[in-house]
């Protein structure tokens, strides 16, 4: 039972990151590939239909993961209280810049508003990939599976990490560069003329930067975290997903050769998805390894929440998801067609 | 510890007192959008739909703030309450996952639809989706207050070996007495946060004589729907509510009332200072054997003091529970007699005319958020000094890992953050308010217009 709730929390995690990701991405990529006032507003209008469903995962795939492994919510969030935090007021700022920036009709405000919705954007993916790394990296639990991480110590990894240290700067650089490359791609797909153009000059750019970190971040993974490669030679059909990480990353190289835009997107959204199972398959029974004292990592085993309580959740997780699935088939529909910004989105989202 | 406890709770009390602004607002509106889309959908007048778009604007900037606010309500179960969701999770996990799996997905994409589809849909289908956007607001609703009551009242759970709240009953969880009585209180405090707001536009713009059509429109439906939600709120919910506090919280009735002393006929006070010294009220107004009446409906029935508790059984800041729940009780009755006062005008025509009244509407608006609000602390600080009523007190439920140094840090960052939001928020909405319902062309609430696609 907590093996399924593992992998269903792990889907939502990944849906959300593929899909805020790609707005995200658009955010990060926003001030370099729109000048004016009307391409920039191609670019969050491509995003601004579909963001606030695409953070709903966020919500939802939290109040999941709440509600199967309370041990670890509230491990993992009392720990890395400062960098969440953050990342709340990041939500909040890059949500306020989406939503306002066309209220007012002044250079001034829209231009203020393109440089907090950029920013916070860029913040958000270095953060996130952090955080990503942090889990990886290990944190440094007690006995009781508590921890608290103070933003930097001495930026090594070690018994007594800071949120930041080199290897998670280097993944959140790593999930910068991916989120750029597939936030392009995402900009790409959704507009036309100058815009389009511009970004996949950016996403052809960036390609390099993102398969010299992919590999970066993989071998410093492999050394600091000698779980994953217990984890994947203990389950070998878990190479399924490094292979599609690897072919996702190669598919976006082809298909933007081939000027196909949407094949090109998807591909970016299979990289993603390959890199996030790949990590999950090889921690897989930890779900927060410890940095001190391996047996005090925290397993799917010891964090699960109660039996009954998972059984009935799947149950209405199972109605609740084919609902959420019938209201996107019906958005998707009624969208489907001219304004295809929100025709894809809907498309794409669920 | 005793110091960081106090930053956790104030940092928590903050930001939903500040989150908690938007979502009574929108829960209101989106009752009364979905009713003047239907009157729009049964009687084919343009105005109703124009009407309907104008606060479907309005709605969406609120409920953008919603959204962003609300993020952290369910990071802090984790980031400062720790201790309390490692062992409550399995429980109250549940019905705030439900939240995001059943009314977050069915919200965002109808909002969607709803502020940018109507051509697309056609009319059935958009009110269709006002539909859609009330029912997913209310449901979010009634999960929150359910994740509340089981915190006020416990059901439906068993304690595990290693101390954790296990579920036993889904249904107990769902249909929880408490969550029952209290969800028809709030959402009824929600309608008429609504109402109110509806209504002081229709009277700014009767009084400043511009879309005055617009402006008796919105006051009809507002008075209407107000007096009606108004009425309910003291008689019947209140009096449920009271009762369920009454027979399960008997020291929080106790605090609530100021009533120091049990006593047979015990009276209810209107006014008066808790002195926490003295133990008394001080220069109280009283109605003799109201509180007796009203709790257990036989005049001289005995209601149970403070002194009838153990101190560490009584909430923890009873002067703040005495008055959230008399600003609360008092602006409600206001609330009725206002409402009354503009329906019998409404009824008799002169309302449109009767410059007294809509000043009086106009300037209101602020008053049902508070009471919203007083309702809110009076549930929560009088659930205290129990995070979960009788199982475990609030201090045991903190982060500890979380020093208070931190946690003023983050509190700050809100409050400075909110600050720029308040402002941000009123000056949109006056914008929306200033520029009408009638003839507006640009985008509609959220962003810019869709961009037509190159391809396919």
């Amino acid at each position: 039972m907590e093996t399924i709730w593992f992998a269903l929390v792990a889907l939502m995690i990944a849906m959300y990151v593929v899909l805020d990701g790609f707005d995200i991405g658009a955010g990060i990529v926003h001030l370099w590939i729109a000048h004016t006032d009307a391409e920039r507003r191609a670019v969050i209008g491509s995003i601004g239909p579909v963001w606030d469903g695409n953070e709903v995962w966020l919500i939802a795939g939290g109040g999941v993961l709440y509600f199967a492994f309370p041990a670890l919510y509230a491990s993992s969030f009392a720990g890395f209280y400062l960098p969440l935090m953050m990342v709340l007021w990041l939500l909040i700022l890059r949500g306020t810049s989406v939503e306002f920036r066309s209220h007012v009709a002044s250079p001034i405000w829209a231009a203020f508003w393109d440089v907090v919705f950029c920013m916070s954007s860029v913040l958000l993916a270095v953060f996130f990939g952090a955080a990503l790394g942090n889990v990886i990296r290990g944190v440094p639990l007690d006995a009781n599976g508590i921890f608290f991480e103070p933003l930097w110590t001495n930026f090594l990894p070690g018994a007594n990490p800071g949120i930041l240290d080199w290897y998670t700067i280097l993944v959140g650089v790593a999930a910068l560069a991916a989120l750029t490359m597939h936030g392009g791609l995402w900009v790409v797909l959704k507009t036309s003329g100058d815009v389009s153009a511009r970004a996949s000059r950016i996403v052809g750019q960036v390609w390099w930067l993102v398969v010299l970190m992919t590999i970066a971040i993989t071998t410093a993974s492999f050394k600091l975290q000698p779980q994953l490669a217990l984890g994947l030679r203990a389950r070998p059909w878990g190479f399924v997903f490094p292979v599609l990480a690897v072919a996702g990353l190669l598919g976006v190289f082809w298909f933007e050769r081939q000027r196909d835009e949407l094949k090109a997107f998807l591909a970016s959204c299979a990289y993603i998805l390959g890199m996030l199972t790949s990590a999950a398959t090889g921690l897989y029974p930890y779900v927060l390894p410890a940095a001190t004292n391996p047996a005090y990592g925290l397993t799917v085993y010891s964090a699960h929440g109660p039996e009954h309580g998972l059984r009935v959740g799947l149950v209405w997780w199972i109605i609740g998801m084919a609902l959420a699935t019938g209201y996107a088939v019906f958005t998707y529909r009624r969208f489907a067609g001219k304004v295809a910004v929100s025709s894809d989105a809907e498309g794409e989202g669920y | 510890m005793a110091d960081a406890l106090f930053v956790h709770r104030l940092h928590f009390a903050f930001t939903i007192t500040f989150h908690y602004i938007f979502p009574q607002l929108t829960m209101g509106l989106a009752l009364l959008i979905f009713i003047m889309k239907s009157i729009a959908l049964r009687t084919g007048e343009a105005r109703w739909n124009q009407a309907a778009k104008f606060w479907g604007r309005i709605f969406g900037i609120s409920f953008a703030l919603g959204v962003v606010t609300g993020i952290p309500m369910e990071f802090q179960f984790g980031t400062n309450w720790s201790a309390f969701s490692k062992l409550a999770g399995g429980v109250i996990g549940q019905t705030l996952a439900m939240e995001g799996v059943f009314s977050f997905f069915l919200e965002s994409s109808f909002l969607g639809l709803f502020l940018f589809g109507e051509k697309r849909l056609g009319p059935r289908l958009h009110w269709l989706s006002s539909m859609m956007m009330f029912i997913g607001s209310w449901l979010s609703g009634y999960l929150i207050v359910a994740t509340d009551a089981w915190m006020q009242h416990p059901v439906g759970y068993a304690i595990e070996a290693n101390g954790s709240f296990a579920l036993t009953s889904f249904w107990a969880l769902i249909l929880n007495p408490w969550a029952l009585a209290q969800y028809a209180h709030t959402m009824l405090g929600a309608v008429q946060t609504g109402c109110f707001v509806m209504a002081a536009v229709g009277a700014f713009y009767l009084l400043s004589q511009q879309h005055t059509d617009f402006g008796k429109l919105f006051l009809r439906v507002a008075i209407i729907v107000g007096v009606i939600a108004a009425m309910a709120q003291l008689s019947p919910t209140g009096d449920i509510q009271g009762r369920m506090v009454a027979t399960h919280q008997p020291p929080t009735l106790a605090g609530m009332e100021g009533l120091f002393q049990s006593e047979p006929g015990a009276p209810l006070a209107i006014l008066g200072q808790p002195d926490m010294e003295k133990r008394r009220l001080d220069n109280p107004i009283n109605i003799p054997y109201a509180l007796s009446f009203l709790t257990y409906r036989v005049w001289t029935a005995e209601v149970k003091g403070l002194d009838a508790f153990p101190k560490n059984e009584e909430s923890d800041n009873i002067p703040l529970l005495y008055f959230s729940y008399h600003i609360m009780v008092g602006l409600g009755t206001i609330f009725v007699a206002i409402l009354l006062l503009a329906a019998f005008k409404l009824f008799r025509g002169t309302l449109y005319t009767s410059r007294a009244t809509l000043w009086i509407l106009m300037l209101a608006f602020p008053f049902p958020f508070i009471a919203n609000t007083a309702g809110w602390i009076t549930a929560e600080v009088g659930r205290q000094p129990w995070l979960i009523y009788g199982l475990m007190r609030t201090s045991a439920g903190v982060s500890k890992q979380v020093s208070a140094g931190n946690a003023w840090f983050t509190l700050l960052g809100f409050c400075g953050l909110y600050v720029v939001l308040s402002v941000l928020f009123l000056f949109l909405i006056y914008r929306e308010i200033d520029e009408g319902p009638a003839g507006h062309n640009s985008a509609p609430g959220t962003p810019t217009q869709p961009q037509p696609a190159p391809a396919d």
